[in-house]
């Protein structure tokens, strides 16, 4: 790549390496006009948009190969079949594992979370265990434990936040004892933004002796995942968040933690045997996906994963980090506007969450979007998050790889009109 | 209920077409509402299906026949905008005329049909659910 020569008085946005006029291009639904505007979409932490070579994948795998997977002697059940295990090698690939039976296909983080919680839960928690979460965890990695501490009498424990919205990890040595099994936190929080330091962790968790989930829902999507060098022992993403579709996701574990877990959940795909009364279950991954699965998903998630590929997750962070730097910076010059999170913009994926004096955060994005600009307000599944900061809702604009720092000005602006409204 | 008109509201509306003053005319709508007491702010008066939170109390007076009223109260400033017109749409009003309202033309006369439907989280269709809940309620005393 030629080197971007830059002006002086240059702004920061020169940092960023993405032809990003470029990359909206393959986004159809940019293009969409929104109460009479051009659409701003700030909501990607919550799913983001697709591009054509996504889209192209899902109707050309329905259009030209589509058939039940495994055992169909026919050749469309193997084109299906090659479709179908191929992007498992891919999502693999992007884990940095050689072994494709460790990655188990899920409807996306929050199943892949369930299966953990009840397959390896169920054989490995009882009462008097523990399980060390934090304050900072999306209800999709705090109620399956919920739930699994009600079954079988566990404990949950919890690492606080500090004020400015990273964990607060002096207090984890003291949650660690023998009694802990399991440590589930998230790689980035999603109302928040905070990038967690997942490998710091990872040894502590290990030398107490205990597992480490992580929930990759929001990490995935910003930066490349290698399982082995992260330290994690779970890892749970969804295709949704980084370019492919809804409705899958996976769950990778090292093989002999897989292997030693009950199936989650029993049908079809997942047996070798059935009798009346007793089956025998599949290898590695087949175990843990009984039925049909989403074979069209997981199409487009590795279409998906190709695309993220080609332009580069590090540029994507890159890029991400100058566009929260410069919405923080305007953000800061709103009057009556508080944010939550790392002053750091490189200590935050593409997250900037906020409240106003006056204006609910409701109120915030009903402006925003009758001005074509798409936020999320709410508690954003982080309840404990909005309690731990005296809130009952936050505003939240979350950036990708399309959007640009013209946009971050839009969205800036409508808030200074939201002032004059509300002030 | 505030003391405005349906039709000094719809006379705004169709000289604001922009969005931004009609939800500045909202908000200052919501700000004649009177507010309502913590004790009154609890779940039995929460109406269910909003993001932001909405209490609705309901009072029926010594008339006859007996008139509903509404009080209400909501931390979006927006969404008691919303209420608010709910309020002067359904307000004085005896249970059974409130049953024969069609509030959906009213909100579609002020361009607000699109905010009316289930999947938007500003709650205004749980709000007029609950208000008919409420009516429905209140008739039904009355006939026994």
């Amino acid at each position: 790549m030629e080197p971007v020569s830059s002006a002086p008085d240059a702004p920061a946005r020169d940092a960023s390496s993405l032809d990003v006029e470029r990359l909206r291009a393959d986004f159809p639904i940019l293009s969409e006009e929104v109460n009479g505007e051009p659409l701003v979409y700030l909501d990607n932490a919550a799913t983001s948009q697709k591009p054509r070579q996504v889209l192209e994948a899902i109707s050309g795998y329905y259009a030209s190969d589509n058939a039940n997977v495994h055992r169909g002697i026919h050749e469309l059940s193997r084109r299906a079949t090659d479709a179908f295990e191929g992007a498992r090698q891919r999502v693999a690939r992007f884990l940095g594992t050689e072994d494709p039976g460790e990655v188990i296909w899920t409807r996306g983080t929050t199943e892949a979370i369930n299966l953990v919680a009840s397959s390896w839960g169920g054989a490995n928690v009882g009462e008097g265990d523990e399980i060390v979460l934090s304050d900072m965890e999306h209800h999709s990695n705090l109620v399956p434990w919920q739930l699994l501490a009600a079954r079988t009498g566990a404990r949950l424990r919890f690492v606080e936040l500090a004020d400015d919205g990273t964990l607060a990890l002096e207090g984890l040595a003291e949650l660690l004892s023998e009694r802990t099994k399991l440590v589930a936190l998230t790689q980035v929080s999603n109302s928040l933004g905070t990038i967690n330091p997942i490998r710091e962790i990872a040894d502590q968790v290990h030398d107490a002796g205990a597992l480490l989930l992580v929930d990759g829902a929001q990490g995935a999507a910003h930066a490349p995942v290698d399982v082995a060098s992260l330290g994690a022992d779970f890892y749970a993403f969804s295709g949704h968040k980084m370019c492919g579709p809804t409705g899958i996701g996976a769950l990778w574990a090292r093989r002999e933690l897989l292997e030693a877990m009950p199936p989650y959940q029993g049908g079809g795909e997942m047996i070798s045997l059935v009798e009346r009364h007793a089956s025998t279950w599949a290898d590695l991954p087949h175990k843990f996906e009984a039925g049909t699965p989403n074979i069209a998903g997981a199409v487009g998630m590795a279409a998906a994963l190709d695309y993220l590929e080609g332009v580069g997750h590090h540029q994507i962070l890159r890029h991400e980090q100058a566009l929260v730097a410069h919405a923080m910076e305007r953000l800061s010059q709103v009057e009556g506007l508080r944010m939550f999170g790392p002053a750091d913009p490189t200590r935050r994926a593409g997250v900037v969450s906020f409240v106003m004096e006056e204006a609910h955060a409701h109120d915030i994005a009903t402006i925003l979007d009758s001005k074509g600009i798409a936020v999320r307000a709410g508690h954003h599944c982080t309840q404990l998050v909005m309690k731990r900061y005296g809130v009952p809702a936050t505003a939240r604009a979350s950036f990708y790889l399309y959007n640009t720092h013209e946009e971050v000005d839009r969205f800036a602006d409508a808030l200074g009109r939201v002032q004059s409204i509300f002030g | 209920m505030p003391d405005v008109s349906l039709e000094r509201i719809e006379k705004g509306f169709q000289i604001m077409p922009n969005w931004e003053d009609r939800y500045r005319f909202l908000v200052q709508l919501g700000r004649k509402l009177e507010p309502l007491d913590d004790e009154q702010k609890v779940e039995v008066n929460r109406v269910k299906g909003c993001t932001s939170n909405v209490w609705l109390v309901p009072t029926l007076s010594d008339d006859d026949p007996p008139r509903m009223d509404f009080r209400a109260d909501s931390d979006a400033h927006i969404v008691k905008g919303l209420v608010a017109l709910l309020l002067i749409i359904h307000g004085r009003r005896t249970p059974e005329e409130i049953l024969e309202l069609d509030a959906r033309a009213i909100l579609e006369r002020l361009d607000l049909q699109a905010h009316l439907s289930p999947s938007r989280s500003n709650g205004l269709f749980a709000m007029v659910e609950r208000i008919r809940e409420l009516a429905g309620a209140a008739a039904g005393r009355k006939a026994n």
